[in-house]
Order: C-alpha cells, then sequence, then structure tokens
C-alpha cells in the first residue's frame, strides 16, 4: 500500500493554514503506518479537539474525533474494551496538556499500549492564537498581548515523569525522524509519546514576527540537537531531539488479561 | 429458586441488573453514595471476561464507557451529582454521536459537595437539560430493589434501542438500603442487543442513515467499515458538516427519534386510579412513602391513587394528563424543591390542582410528611 492508500482523499486539500506543520506530521506518521504493514481495520485514531484533531479526518481508518483534551479517556475505553487495536491518538499542546493534563499523565502512567502524539505549536491555534501551557515566557499572543508570564513546561519531561515507557522528541523540520520515531512509539508495547515541535506560521510566527513557515522549520533545525550531542554540551539552550526513554513495564491491559484469569480461577 | 434471592443494597442490585443486561464494560471514579457498584463490578465483571477500569475522574470515566461501546461493549459508569456534573460534556457528546451506554446518578443532597450521605432528587432536571444545546435523553428511576434490577435492564435496552446514553436516576436510600431481590431467570426480562449492520464489507456503510423505523445500525470499531465519528455536526458517514439542511435534519432525528416514541420509552405504574379523587405522584425512594400513604388511607376508604414514574425523561405527558383529568387534587412527591412537580402541572389541565410534598433537609421523606400535606388540601388544618 502506498500512503495515498491511508487517507481519505475527497477531504483533500486539508483544512490546514499554508505553512502549518501539521500536514508533516500526518505525512510522517502515515509513512511509519505504511513501512509497519499495518491493516486500515486494525488502526483506530482518535483526536481531541483543536487543529491538531482534524489529522482524524483525513485518515482512513476507524476514527474517533472527541471532545477537547479527552482524546486519551476514550482512547483508553477503546483499547482496554478490545486490545488488539492499535490505538493512536494525536494531540495538540493545549489539548493534550493544558484541558487534558490531568488524563495525559494518568495515561502515561497506567502505561496501556497506544501511541500519542503531541504536535506542539505552542499556542491554539484554532481559536485564535492564544497562548498555551507550551508557549513560554515572554511570547506574544492574542491572550499575552504584553507578553507571556506563564510558564511552561517540557513535556519529555513530564511524559518521563508521569511513567510513560516511551517518550521521544523530534520536528516537522525532520520529517524522516518523525517516521522512524513514530514506527517505533507503535512498536513499542505500553504508552509511547511524541513530541513533534511543528510550526504556526499564521499565530504564533506572526505574532512573534518569526518570518515565514520556512523561516520556522530553519529555526527547529537551528534550535535542536539530537540527544546527548557535543553541539548540546557546547549550547545547553538546544532542544535535544530523539528518543528519551525506552523501556519495558507491566502494560496495563496485559496485567488485566491477567487478573481475569486470576478472578476466574477464583471463581471456579 | 433459592439461589436466585438476594439480600443486598440497592446499587448492588443495579449491578446484578447490569450484568443481566450484558454490561461487559464499567469505567468510573469513586464518589458516595455509588461506590458500592464499581467496587463490585471490579469484582464481578473479570470473573465474567469482561474489564473494569478506575478511571482519574468522572469526566474520563464517561468518556472511556463511549470509546468502549463504540467497539461493541456494553458499556456503564455510575456516580453521584458532583460526578455526574463533570460528565456532561461527555453525555452530550453520546448524545450527538449516538453511542449507546448507561450512566447510573446516584443522588445525594446537593448543590455541589451538598449531602453526600443523605438522599435527595435534585438532580431530575440536570438529568434533562445538564450537557449544552438542544437535545432530548432518556432517563429512568425505581423505587424498590426489583424494579431498580428490572429499569437497569431497561435503560441497557432503550440505549441500544435507540443509540443513546441512558440515565439511572437512583437515590442514596435506594443506593444503600438493603431488601430483598429475587434475580430473574435468563430470558424472563427481555435483553436487547445490539442492532448491527448486515452491509458487507466493501460496500458503503452510513452510520448516520436511521432506517425507515429510525433506528441505526451500528457497525463495531475494528470491524470492517471505518467511518468517523465526531461530536461536530455531521453527515450520514459521519464527517462534519455545517450544511444547514443536515445540521437541521440532524437536531430533528436526535430529538424526533426519542420524543416520538414516548409510548414506547415511559414504564410507570398506578395504584387505585379508578375512583381516586386525590392521586400522589411520586418516583425513587420517595415513592414507597408515598406508596405507604396510598395503603394506608384506602384502608380508612379514602379515596387516594397513585402513580409511580419509572421514565423521568421523556416526560409522560399525556399519560399524567389522562390518568389525572378527574381527580381533584394532584399531590407530587419527592425530594427536591420541586422538580418533577412543574412538569406534572405543565402536564395537567387546571394545574392549580397541582401541589406539592417535599423534603430538602436531607432527611428521607415520611408518611407523615405527605399525610401533612393532604391534611391541609382537605381542609383540615395542618
Amino acid at each position: 500500500m502506498a500512503v495515498k492508500d491511508y487517507i481519505r482523499e475527497r477531504f483533500f486539500p486539508h483544512m490546514w493554514c499554508a505553512g502549518c506543520g501539521h500536514g508533516t506530521v500526518l505525512n510522517g506518521m502515515l509513512q511509519a503506518i505504511e513501512a509497519l504493514g499495518l491493516s486500515k481495520n486494525e488502526i483506530v485514531m482518535v483526536s481531541g479537539i483543536g487543529c491538531s484533531s482534524r489529522i482524524s479526518g483525513y485518515v482512513d481508518f476507524h476514527t474517533l474525533h472527541t471532545i477537547h483534551g479527552r482524546a486519551l479517556a476514550f482512547a483508553t475505553g477503546v483499547k482496554m474494551s478490545l486490545p488488539k487495536l492499535n490505538v493512536i491518538v494525536p494531540m495538540g499542546d493545549g489539548d493534550a496538556l493544558s484541558i487534558g493534563g490531568n488524563h495525559f499523565i494518568h495515561a502515561a502512567r497506567r502505561n496501556l499500549d497506544m501511541t500519542a502524539l503531541v504536535m506542539n505549536n505552542r499556542i491554539y491555534g484554532m481559536t485564535g492564537g492564544q497562548f498555551s501551557p507550551l508557549s513560554g515566557l515572554g511570547v506574544i499572543a492574542t491572550t499575552a498581548p504584553y507578553s507571556n508570564i506563564d510558564h511552561d513546561f517540557d513535556v519529555v519531561e513530564m511524559a518521563t515523569a508521569a511513567g510513560a515507557t516511551f517518550v521521544a522528541r523530534t520536528t516537522s523540520y525532520h520529517v524522516r525522524q518523525i517516521k522512524e520515531i513514530i514506527k517505533k512509539a507503535i512498536l513499542h508495547k505500553g504508552f509511547s509519546v511524541v513530541e513533534i515541535l511543528s510550526q504556526c506560521p499564521t499565530y504564533f510566527g506572526r505574532k512573534n514576527k518569526l518570518g515565514s513557515a520556512v523561516d520556522m522549520m530553519a529555526a527547529m533545525k537551528e534550535n535542536t540537537t539530537p540527544i546527548g550531542s557535543k553541539a548540546k554540551k557546547e549550547n545547553p539552550d538546544l532542544i535535544e531531539r530523539g528518543i528519551f526513554v525506552q523501556k519495558d513495564l507491566p502494560v496495563y491491559n496485559e496485567e488485566y488479561d491477567k487478573i481475569i484469569k486470576r478472578a476466574q480461577a477464583a471463581g471456579k | 429458586m433459592q439461589d436466585n434471592v438476594r439480600f443486598i443494597q440497592g446499587n448492588e442490585a443495579c449491578m446484578e441488573g447490569a450484568l443481566y443486561a450484558g454490561l461487559n464494560f464499567f469505567a468510573g471514579y469513586p464518589i458516595t453514595p455509588s461506590s458500592e457498584i464499581a467496587e463490585n463490578l471490579s469484582f464481578r465483571l473479570p470473573r465474567l471476561g469482561g474489564k473494569f477500569i478506575q478511571m482519574e475522574d468522572e469526566i474520563a470515566s464517561i468518556c472511556a464507557i463511549i470509546g468502549a461501546s463504540l467497539t461493541g461493549s456494553k458499556a456503564m459508569t455510575a456516580t453521584s451529582g458532583p460526578g455526574f456534573s463533570l460528565m456532561q460534556e461527555g453525555l452530550g457528546y453520546a448524545v450527538m454521536a449516538e453511542i449507546p451506554c448507561v450512566i447510573v446518578n446516584v443522588m445525594r443532597g446537593g448543590p455541589s459537595t451538598g449531602l453526600p450521605t443523605s438522599g435527595g432528587q435534585g438532580d431530575v432536571m440536570q438529568a434533562r437539560w445538564g450537557t449544552h444545546g438542544d437535545h432530548s435523553i432518556i432517563a429512568v428511576t425505581a423505587s424498590n430493589h426489583q424494579d431498580v434490577f428490572k429499569m437497569t435492564v431497561e435503560a441497557f435496552n432503550l440505549a441500544e434501542t435507540y443509540r443513546t446514553p441512558v440515565i439511572l436516576l437512583l437515590d442514596e436510600t435506594i443506593g444503600h438500603m438493603r431488601e430483598r431481590l429475587e434475580i430473574p431467570e435468563p430470558g424472563e426480562i427481555q435483553v436487547v442487543q445490539r442492532l448491527r449492520t448486515s452491509v458487507q464489507g466493501g460496500v458503503d456503510y452510513h452510520p448516520y442513515l436511521p432506517r425507515e423505523d429510525g433506528r441505526l445500525p451500528m457497525s463495531d470499531f475494528g470491524g470492517v467499515h471505518r467511518y468517523n465519528v465526531t461530536g461536530l455536526y455531521h453527515d450520514m458517514w459521519g464527517f462534519p458538516t455545517s450544511s444547514p439542511e443536515i445540521v437541521h435534519g440532524l437536531i430533528r432525528h436526535l430529538v424526533d427519534k426519542i420524543e416520538n416514541n414516548v409510548g414506547d420509552i415511559v414504564r410507570y405504574k398506578e395504584f387505585y386510579l379508578d375512583d381516586a379523587d386525590t392521586i400522589l405522584i411520586s418516583y425513587g425512594s420517595a415513592a414507597r412513602s408515598a406508596r405507604h400513604v396510598v395503603k394506608s388511607l384506602r384502608a380508612r376508604n379514602i379515596r387516594l391513587g397513585m402513580i409511580e414514574l419509572q421514565t423521568l425523561w421523556p416526560f409522560p405527558y399525556d399519560m399524567i394528563r389522562e390518568k389525572c383529568k378527574n381527580a381533584d387534587h394532584i399531590v407530587v412527591v419527592e425530594m427536591n424543591i420541586g422538580q418533577v412537580v412543574r412538569m406534572v402541572k405543565r402536564a395537567v389541565d387546571a394545574p392549580d390542582r397541582v401541589v406539592l410534598a417535599n423534603r430538602i433537609d436531607g432527611r428521607f421523606i415520611s408518611d407523615k410528611d405527605i399525610k401533612g400535606i393532604l391534611r391541609v388540601i382537605q381542609g383540615k388544618g395542618v
């Protein structure tokens, strides 16, 4: 199958703004799925609300476009009820970590076997450019006209602390790495988190005078570096890319199957 | 059969009814006075091969049951007032996306944290209007454990038949009270199974195109039909649209599938209505005291009758109007500041015949409370 076979072509061109990074994420994700040879019927894509969440409408899987912030909670029900399904949950930064922050940390802690993608453009795009918990200090947004005084946090550290057993980061500039990391994330047994830095030229870029989408992507190339690189040692401000956590811990849905066996043995 | 007789809490009777109906997925969050439902299901469900999960909050709980239902499970959550408030956005989603599921609200005194261990019936209107936007809803209730069992099965049946969330409104008194329950034999109460599409794989399937009878056959996630589910207004494939014709058609469908079937949905019981000049209308635990008053006053040849509502939403306007047409007085007995009484006033001709007998202090409404109101009506003083 080609990537084209995984999309609902009749909905293209997509609704994302010119220069948005989310289309690149969609492409990278589908390349990963194609490389893994997954069947369309075994994939459930669950998304929340926002620009990122519209990704589910474009893919020819079982797609569940849910409520703002709640994608992981819906996904938990899907996966627990039918563990054979491959559950992929694309989210935005505000979606996953502000309104959905509680679901995010508990999904990570529980270690259900599913893949969470955080498409981090550091802004609420669909509602018109308000700052998100990942915008960071000094950012200009439509709700921070004098500059943002809201501290951000690091998705990778957050996911790691919450117990995710696969944690990685890449950017929309690093298209091949998106594919490779998402492939590994899907193959990983347990809760995987992949943060993908994505550009929003329409709001974040324009408000903060970061230039065109191309300029923003070039900045992602310059401001990031592979984990543990020499460049990072020389410039600690660089953002690391790659796989931070990859470990085997009991997977919730498999542990529950053991509970069923124990309960049934006790009930005899 | 002796083995089928239990002396248990109402919450356990609800659990037994849910299992009888085929429940195989439960997600919930601890809250008084509903926790026994979750506790008992965490024990019972895995024995039956079903799934129990304790979520991080009530928002997540209702979302999880919706996800589970989409894969073909019969799914339920249980909560009380504060948790029910948190579930409202998920409830609206289930209405819009037409996902069968059951939400049990074991009501306690509200608002807010209120009276966690006291009975109350203050969530009747929240069940109807708690989630935003125009919609219709089914909510059922019960006054004794045999009926809790039966109405729990009915809640699942209605959810499957109408592809909609169904709210089971119990209350603290019913939930915690112990009483006899005789578990019916399999087949004794009809269990409605999910209507699944007969459309073969590779053929265009329309998850949101109602059949002529208004029903929408489903296809499980993971099956041969891939489609979209959304809380946005959507077309017959489930894809978002803002076309005024489709939007209008969908909101009408969501409301009409329930409001046009009131006769099929409504359950109630009636006692001594034939010659009654005064009729008590009650539901849930309050109906127990009302029933007691009717029995004791009938023994003194007072012409008192009673309607016990088991379906609260859609409200049975026509039935109430018809049954009450010859009554001089109609007394609505409920444990809130007056919720169903408004509906009864709306339903009947000459609404000044309708009065309220209530209690709002956390104490259970007694026969004396109701008799006091009856004495006032009959001009015999307080």
